[in-house]
């Protein structure tokens, strides 16, 4: 069984993921930067789903596992859930790179 | 450090000894199964391709099928065609008789139909059968090893704990001189450039950036956002966000080796070490693909729980999702558990899953197996059915 709450898998990551459902609400102390710092969780985050562990500016790359995921659509806040709502892909995207049809 | 397999005429090493009842046709596949499901021994391999396709279509067809007959665990093939088809029966079956073991033919308009064809399938397998029934298993040490991996039905859980123990074994299967195949190039999107850097020298990296290059271009064409089929649905209800995030957790389930080359769909792999086969993601042309390859053994790596085999590749299920571990209990073959701290401890749950592929292949069966999830398969091409 899984007993860690969240996890961060590289220390260049802006978003962490969770490894039990959690609550809006819910205060997460994680070491950010070199830094103990409290994050305060803005809105549900099930097993599995991720939030965002620092600023992300709208237009900013999204990185996890030490690389960039996608680029945020929206501006996040700490604490923010993370996913298709305010991340766009930056591949397979033939909506943007001028499909044939 | 060894396993049980049967030995084969061509130097390969089997882990099942099945009669592969092998449709060149769509069109075969009510026979070729009511012959597997005649008889026992036999498994069938039912596809949709054979006939009314472009002839890169038909090449790859033919290839693959040939490539599947060659596979080391089985111990014969009889080949159901249906007589018209555009795939050439003859070419298919001297092709997969080089490998040594017996090959027979049926064709259902020749013989007279559908029952005839089936009365004369039986008759043929059973003694093809009864021949393979005294081949032996004997010891062959680990480099005898010829694994694949898959991931499916992903969730955030396969990056972080599946993917990883499967990247583990893969990496002791390469380092006792086995070889491992891993794909799925849509799950290579924004994760190639750490591949290219694993790349044994600049044309390997060159051909990466190839085959994804080619992937990115056919969804493209399209015009559409990728997302929705890739990361699937299910993948983003898991958590995945984006296609670059899946396949960064995709990729480690290839290990750390180097990657010694790029094979095109349904090539037949007979080096040893770390390869990269040019394929989509979705299963029943995956691991149709890959077990052209020669693989004798698939490790599938799944989140959200994906049930199926292949008719005469076991399939090694494992997850590190306690949900579906215990939701699809009769699935799943091996728990991986996320250790405490850190993620790249899952070494000691790769020498696990390491011991669980040598346990299956000297004979232990999968889920799959014994349930029979996996009849249906089908060959990846790429042109219209015209």
């Amino acid at each position: 069984m899984i007993k860690r709450k969240i996890i961060i898998i590289n220390p260049k990551d802006n978003v962490a993921t969770a490894l039990v459902d959690l609550k809006a609400g819910e205060v997460l102390q994680e070491e950010i930067d070199g830094v103990k710092k409290e994050i305060k969780l803005n809105q549900d985050i099930p097993f599995g789903h991720k939030f965002s562990t620092k600023e992300i500016p709208a237009g900013s790359p999204v990185i996890k596992y030490g690389e960039t995921i996608g680029t945020a659509s929206m501006a996040i806040k700490i604490g923010d859930y993370v996913h298709i709502h305010n991340v766009k892909s930056n591949r397979g995207r033939g909506d943007i790179k001028g499909g044939v049809l | 450090m060894s396993f049980l397999g049967f030995p084969r005429p061509d130097g390969q090493v089997g882990i099942r000894n099945h009669i592969g009842i092998i449709s060149t046709v769509i069109c075969a596949n009510d026979v070729s199964l009511k012959i597997a499901q005649q008889i026992e021994g036999s498994v069938a391999f039912l596809h949709d391709q054979g006939c009314c396709q472009t002839p890169i279509d038909l090449n790859q067809v033919t290839k693959t099928l040939v490539n599947l007959g060659r596979n080391p665990n089985l111990a014969g093939v009889l080949l159901v065609s249906l007589g018209c088809e555009s795939v050439l029966l003859e070419e298919i079956r001297e092709k997969i008789a080089v490998s040594g073991k017996p090959v027979k033919t049926l064709g259902i308009q020749k013989i007279g139909g559908m029952l005839l064809a089936i009365a004369e399938g039986c008759r043929i397998t059973q003694e093809m059968v009864i021949e393979a029934s005294v081949i032996r298993r004997e010891t062959f040490d680990d480099s005898y090893l010829s694994i694949g991996v898959k991931c499916g039905a992903s969730d955030t859980t396969s990056g972080l704990i599946s993917n990883p123990a499967a990247g583990a074994a893969f990496d002791l299967i390469c380092d006792h001189g086995g070889t491992c195949v891993f794909g799925e190039t849509t799950e290579f999107l924004g994760a190639e450039h750490i591949l290219m850097r694993r790349a044994a020298n600049p044309r390997i990296a060159e051909k990466i950036q190839k085959i994804v290059t080619r992937m990115e271009k056919r969804a493209e064409m399209m015009g559409v956002d990728m997302r929705g089929g890739q990361p699937t649905t299910g993948n983003i209800k898991g958590g995945l966000t984006t296609i670059e995030e899946k396949s960064l957790g995709a990729i480690v389930k290839g290990g750390t080796r180097p990657i010694k080359d790029v094979y095109e769909y349904g090539d037949q792999i007979t080096e040893k070490g770390l390869f990269v086969m040019d394929s989509p993601g979705r299963e029943p042309e995956f691991l149709t693909g890959i077990a052209a390859t020669g693989v004798q053994l698939i490790i599938f790596s799944t989140g959200i729980g994906a049930p199926q085999g292949f008719p005469f590749v076991p399939v090694l299920k494992i997850s590190g999702n306690p949900q579906t571990q215990r939701c699809l209990a009769g699935h799943i073959d091996k728990v991986i558990e996320l250790p405490e701290k850190g993620t790249d401890s899952l070494a000691k749950a790769g020498q696990d899953l390491f011991e669980e592929i040598k346990a299956i292949a000297s004979g232990k069966k999968t889920k799959a197996e014994v349930l029979g999830y996996g009849q249906f398969s089908n060959i990846f091409t790429v042109g219209p059915v015209i």
